[in-house]
């Protein structure tokens, strides 16, 4: 009988800690399937960030770096730098990434470092148990703005993608999402892209995913798909912003 | 040994590194150390290294973390308030193990303070300044060619151990020049790192680098075995100098710039008659104990020297024990003593 | 003499850093003990310089100066400012172009030499502080004339060798003024 579905060999087996309808677990499934597909498990070095996926290190097969609330960044470049032959992938979350870690990724895209960021938007902080995050929608209720995001006490979402694209040293950036089969497909297809991107060292690539909390967001699984879908997707917009057309 | 060079310490700390094989430095520009990254920026495209001006000291440290995980000796240098940005990168790698080099060129606190010598960084080298229970080797070399000897020997302490291993100078040490010597071949301990994050090549099981173990009894066992290590380096590591103590009439002991001046200060008070010892803990962390012991009923007192409010004294007094009083005389914000002034109060405690 | 304490002090743009660098450098290739310090504190942004260079045949205890043996001064506020650092019988050389103010100190040697106006009939301001240089050679013998001179081939880049003649010129003149 032939195998038509099988665990990636990048990915260890081993049950997740995830919470049921989460999306890390497919994300993590679709870098662990590239890094198959491209046979690049064993130069490959993830770094691994704080918030839910502080422990991914305990999934991925390649090696692994557990790095500083924020830093993933900076740490994938010193990692990158001391072996450049190494594909490094940092994956984040949107505290992470868009707030504490603000620095660390505008510059590490600034200087056009050959990574890859995964980073996952889910509009929320899962971690700490569901407090504002800086991609938090208006009016959205979290533990932290219990009457709704309001513009005038917390400011606005921030578009990590728009913000990227403007800098020379980005050269992929795209946004994709995890809330039906064909966006999933989709994604697959810009992670592989930015890892490849990396590897003809054309300089820096993110991919956003936006992604689901059901926990946090106070939501069956599939109805918090359809959140990503009807309230996500209008305010983060998916496409390529950058490096569509690169021949790698 | 080389051509006798003059250069400036910053400088010399930069080429020492690269001499050990330190072919990666992040830093971010603070006065006064930055010479230490001029110097990095000339010579790393030289030598095939790495220089990368990081956004701030925070970037810097986990850039240094990065590039310890992949196994390479790798350096940052700063000065006060940039060292107290990198704390919480210096705890995770502590917690992590990554042998990693890190100068503090300090400068007078606290907040941005001012930009003279200072030793005022004393208790956050040696007593924590991040979280958690760790220790930084901590050397503090009082001459160029000392800063030299020093950075050399911090890379092979680091690699041997798995351990963060601190420069800590002054901004006299950093910016003056004296005659440097260079060996013609520098001992390097090569140190395999079965540990590092370079890819797993499909030939073994996947490395993690992580300082995080959410289980307690798992994470108790890791710290149990940081100290453990820190044991042993206090056994093997300790550095220090003592000079004319056999019967001094009292034992001075300063670090750094304030042990050069304490140098003079013997010569002056040999005139007049008092015998002066000097105590020089090389390594603040582990700190020279025995040494004190030793001499620690031979005089009359003890004085601890430092451009500080006090913070050395501290070790100085768990290390006499009580065996005799342990005198402080410090100045700040960039003051620093001059041999009459430290004479005047060598006088005033043999009176008492 | 065996041991000098020097101060030189005067403006940022004088060559002050690079003449106490020379000095300590001649004094190195006679295998004397030398250090070098300059001022990086908050005067520094305020536009004056200093360093302070110890030449001597003993190690060097601390690098900082509280009593020098010889100061050189190409300013009048250095000479407020450190007139009274210098020990008895010491020398003090002043650039007499730039510092019209007499010393009040009768217990140490004073020699004023209009450096930066010869320097400039030379054709470049720089040699200043080499005529200064010369005289301090002369008045205390600290290092020799050949030691500066090789100082100067080791501490130059080698583009700017071609100077070496005219700077010997205006160390001669300091020595012989």
């Amino acid at each position: 009988m032939a195998t038509v579905f099988k665990r990636p060999h990048a990915l260890i087996d081993k049950s997740m800690h995830y919470c049921p309808g989460c999306t890390h677990g497919i994300i993590h499934r679709l870098i662990a399937e590239v890094l198959d597909e491209l046979d690049i498990e064993g130069t490959t070095v993830g770094v691994s960030p704080v918030g839910c996926t502080y422990n991914n290190y305990e999934y991925f097969n390649c090696d692994m770096v557990q790095a500083a609330h924020g830093r993933a960044p900076a740490v994938a470049t010193g990692i990158k730098r001391a072996n450049p032959d190494n594909v490094v992938f940092a994956y984040q979350g949107d505290g992470d990434l868009a707030a504490i870690g603000t620095a660390e990724i505008v510059h590490a895209a600034a200087r056009g470092e050959k990574i890859t960021v995964i980073f996952v938007n889910n509009a929320i902080y899962g971690m700490t148990s569901g407090q504002m995050a800086p991609t938090t929608l208006i009016n959205q209720v979290t533990t932290t703005s219990p009457f709704g995001r309001k513009p005038e006490v917390h400011g606005f979402p921030i578009k990590v993608c728009e913000m990227l694209s403007t800098l020379e040293g980005a050269v992929f950036v795209e946004r994709v999402s995890t809330h039906d089969v064909k966006n999933i497909m989709n994604a697959k297809k810009a992670i592989k892209k930015a890892i490849q991107v990396q590897r003809a060292n054309l300089g820096f690539g993110i991919v956003e995913i936006l992604s689901s909390c059901p926990t946090n967001w106070g939501m069956n699984p599939v109805d918090a798909l359809g959140w990503i879908k009807d309230k996500m997707v209008p305010f983060y917009p998916l496409g390529n912003f950058k490096g569509k057309d690169l021949e790698v | 040994m080389g051509e006798k060079l003059l250069m400036k310490g910053n400088e010399v700390i930069a080429e020492a590194a690269i001499r050990a094989g330190c072919k990666h430095y992040f830093g971010y520009p603070i006065t006064p150390q930055t010479e230490i990254a001029h110097y990095m920026a000339k010579k790393m495209p030289e030598v095939g290294g790495t220089f990368v001006q990081a956004e701030s000291e925070i970037a810097a440290i986990n850039m240094v973390y990065g590039a310890a995980s992949a196994g390479v000796r790798v350096m940052t240098s700063s000065s006060s308030p940039g060292i107290s940005l990198k704390q919480e990168g210096i705890s995770y790698a502590a917690g992590a193990e990554l042998p990693a080099v890190i100068v503090n060129i300090v400068r007078c606190g606290p907040g941005l303070g001012g930009i003279l010598p200072a030793q005022c960084d004393y208790f956050q080298a040696v007593k924590g300044g991040g979280h958690g229970d760790y220790k930084m080797v901590v050397l503090a070399p009082s001459s160029v060619q000392e800063l030299y000897e020093l950075t050399v020997e911090a890379f092979n302490i680091s690699d041997k151990y798995r351990q963060l291993t601190m420069i800590m100078g002054d901004g006299v040490l950093g910016q003056m020049m004296e005659a440097v010597e260079f060996k013609d071949q520098e001992n390097i301990v090569n140190v395999d790192k079965p540990w590092a994050t370079t890819g797993t090549g499909m030939k073994r099981e996947h490395n993690t680098i992580q300082s995080i173990y959410i289980q307690p009894e798992v994470l108790e066992q890791h710290n149990k075995k940081l100290q453990e290590k820190y044991k042993l380096i206090e056994e093997n590591e300790v550095r220090v100098e003592s000079y004319n103590c056999e019967d001094a009439d009292i034992i001075v002991t300063a670090f750094g710039t304030t042990a050069r001046i304490v140098n003079n200060v013997i010569k002056m008070a040999e005139k007049e008659g008092i015998k002066v010892g000097l105590i020089r803990p090389i390594t603040l962390w582990p700190f020279p104990v025995k040494e004190f012991e030793k001499y620690a009923e031979v005089p009359k007192a003890f004085l601890s020297v430092e451009l500080n409010a006090g913070q050395m004294v501290e070790d100085v007094r768990l290390s006499v024990n009580g065996k005799r009083p342990v005198y402080f005389y410090g100045r700040m914000g960039g003051m620093i003593p001059s041999q009459q002034e430290i004479l005047d109060q060598i006088k005033q405690i043999l009176n008492k | 003499m065996k041991n000098q304490d020097i101060i030189i002090a005067g403006f940022g743009g004088q060559g002050i850093l690079s003449a106490g660098r020379i000095l300590a450098y001649a004094g190195m290739l006679e295998n004397k003990n030398v250090s070098w310090l300059p001022s990086y504190g908050p005067e520094m942004r305020g536009g004056t310089a200093n360093c302070s260079v110890i030449i001597s045949d003993e190690a060097v205890g601390s690098p900082i100066i509280n009593i020098a043996t010889s100061l050189i001064v190409m300013n009048g506020p250095s000479l407020d400012k450190f007139e009274k650092m210098v020990s008895s019988g010491g020398v003090i050389i002043i650039d007499s172009s730039l510092v019209e103010k007499v010393p009040e100190r009768k217990d140490v040697d004073i020699y004023r030499i209009p450096a930066t106006k010869t320097a400039l009939d030379m054709g470049n301001a720089t040699f200043a502080t080499i005529v200064l240089l010369g005289k301090l050679i002369a008045a205390t013998n600290i290092v020799s004339k050949e030691s500066f001179e090789e100082a100067l081939k080791k501490t130059l880049p080698a583009k700017k060798h071609y100077m070496i003649p005219d700077e010997i010129k205006a160390l001669e003149y300091g020595m012989n003024y």
